[in-house]
């Protein structure tokens, strides 16, 4: 299973093994990472799953959708050029190693 | 006296909330999780959408993983709890064993309205609440060829919409004169009755069911008020829910429309916390007592409860937020319209992406955004506001956009808003 590691705003480091096919944010959320909210489920709808991705893999990733780009504007904390929503990235083989940061606060 | 330990009746997502969000605040002491269903708590939503339709596995719809919980020593209990023995504080449970509490906390959410038509205990007649209906219902719709729909609310249309889109012929009979009535405005209903036709969804307003006719103990069909027969393999019904106020009002706590709660979240019992479906809360605006029906309710109250148990109480004034989804259609509400006299509607209703912005007396009350997320995001800062200072004559001018309204509105002055406009646009019903 690849693992991802979510580094939390004070520095703490959750190293998770995550399945492939679930979203980075269930693999979160079925763990109690705190700091993942995920209010809506996982239908990008509420940007209470906002992540910094490590910005080396980001080229990596699915583009970002329509809805996706308008919850990112809409997020509680900053937006920056490796914000991403942890429900609309799916788990491949290759996430093997990632690291996401989670932002100050999602509401 | 601090709380040693933390009982919660009620296993959903305001119950498990609770729990998780106690132990993210630092409590130490025990917490028993009393629900009798089995498994690990598991989200509802997805049940009448992307379960229904076999886009998500079971794996999805779990909050957390089984681990979690002994992890985190949160002890499940799957039993149903029969009786709370307030003087001893210790719920009885259906086994005759029973749990001590320092706190409890009334998580027992809502049951279906039964069909109250004859036919209504035959094979095919279904409601959907718990996985298990959720399960029943999708091996049913793979064959079903004609289904009937019982009330235009969230979880009906939900269903047609899950039950069109696997190919099924779906009749849906409304009472009232338009889908989704207590929930949202005309303007809004107007953008989903259109998308259920389109996609070949037949609704029938002004329309109860009279009885369900079987044969061989199976629904056969239907026969509607005004005396049509209808074919039907399967009916589902979502024609409202009741709130569990049994164990709470055998207990001999304060019962009105659910259980009565103030705006910190306590019963007339101040070891007894209700939250959730089944609690009845004053509005933070109007006082008038409500009950909402939504996870947003759930997770909040559920947080503002763990927040008082670890000592920061606060009052309870969150902004109501809801969604459903519907095909293509996601819809997502924030605030509360009922009693609207005034609608603006942006953006392009036929493009079936649109916000409408329901005020009542010159203030905004709530919006319904269609397809528009940022609206829905933008409107939830706005309406957490003491005042939102949105006029319904700034928000019909030409080119009104909201996120640029809020982005300016945050820095500029507040002025009061004007209770004039209300000639601007009449709700047609």
């Amino acid at each position: 299973m690849p693992r991802v590691t979510y580094v939390h705003p004070n520095g703490e480091r959750e190293e998770l093994d995550v399945a492939v096919g679930m979203s980075l944010m269930q693999g979160a959320t079925s763990h109690g990472v705190a700091g993942i909210l995920a209010e809506c489920g996982g239908n990008a709808m509420c940007a209470t799953c906002h992540v910094y991705v490590d910005p080396d893999r980001l080229d990596t990733l699915p583009p970002i959708s329509a809805d996706e780009d308008a919850l990112l504007n809409g997020a509680a904390s900053e937006r920056r050029s490796n914000s991403r929503l942890s429900c609309q990235l799916v788990v491949m083989r290759d996430f093997d190693g990632l690291v996401v940061s989670l932002p100050e606060r999602q509401v | 006296m601090s709380v040693q330990s933390v009982g919660i009746i009620g296993a959903g997502q305001a119950g498990f909330q609770t729990a998780a969000s106690l132990r993210q605040d630092g409590f130490d002491g025990q917490i028993a999780l009393i629900g009798d269903e089995p498994g690990v708590p598991y989200q509802r939503p997805p049940l009448s959408k992307a379960y229904l339709l076999g886009k998500i596995g079971l794996e999805a719809l779990r909050l957390r993983r089984e681990v979690y919980f002994a992890a985190h020593r949160i002890e499940l209990v799957h039993e149903r709890a029969v009786a709370i023995d307030r003087a001893n504080r210790r719920v009885r449970l259906k086994s005759g064993s029973s749990v001590g509490y320092d706190h409890l906390v009334l998580a027992v959410g809502a049951h279906n309205r039964a069909l109250p038509v004859p036919g209504a205990n035959l094979d095919g007649v279904l409601g959907l609440r718990t996985l298990a209906d959720a399960d029943e219902l999708a091996v049913r719709l793979k064959h079903a060829r004609d289904v009937v729909v019982v009330g235009a609310g969230f979880i009906g249309l939900e269903f047609a919409a899950v039950a069109s889109a696997l190919g099924a012929s779906v009749h849906v009979l409304e009472l009232a004169d338009r889908p989704m009535p207590r929930a949202v405005s005309v303007e809004t209903s107007r953008v989903f009755a259109r998308a259920h036709e389109a996609w070949g969804v037949r609704l029938d307003f002004g329309q109860a069911l009279a009885r369900i006719h079987g044969r061989d103990g199976a629904v056969d069909h239907v026969e509607t008020t005004d005396g049509r027969r209808l074919p039907a393999e399967l009916v589902d019904f979502g024609i409202g829910v009741l709130p569990n106020v049994s164990l709470a009002s055998e207990a001999g706590l304060d019962i009105e429309n659910g259980i009565r709660v103030g705006s910190n979240l306590l019963t007339s019992d101040l070891a007894i916390s209700a939250i959730g479906g089944c609690a009845s809360f004053p509005n933070s605006h109007s006082g008038e007592l409500i009950r909402l029906e939504s996870v947003q309710n759930a997770t909040d109250q559920a947080r503002a409860v763990s927040a008082r148990i670890v000592g920061k109480p606060g009052p309870y004034i969150a902004v109501p937020w809801f969604w459903t989804e519907q095909r293509d259609l996601k819809l997502q509400m924030a605030g509360l319209s009922s009693g609207y006299d005034t609608a603006v509607t942006l953006g392009s209703p036929e493009a079936r992406s649109t916000s409408v912005l329901c005020f009542r007396a010159g203030r905004l009350v709530a919006v319904e955004s269609v397809n528009s997320p940022i609206d829905h995001m933008i409107a939830r800062r706005v309406l957490a506001r003491p005042t939102p200072a949105l006029s319904p004559i700034d928000a019909a001018a030409p080119g009104f956009d909201l996120k640029a309204w809020e982005a300016a509105s945050k820095t500029a002055p507040r002025r009061p808003a004007i209770p004039s406009g209300a000639e601007l646009m009449e709700p047609t019903q």
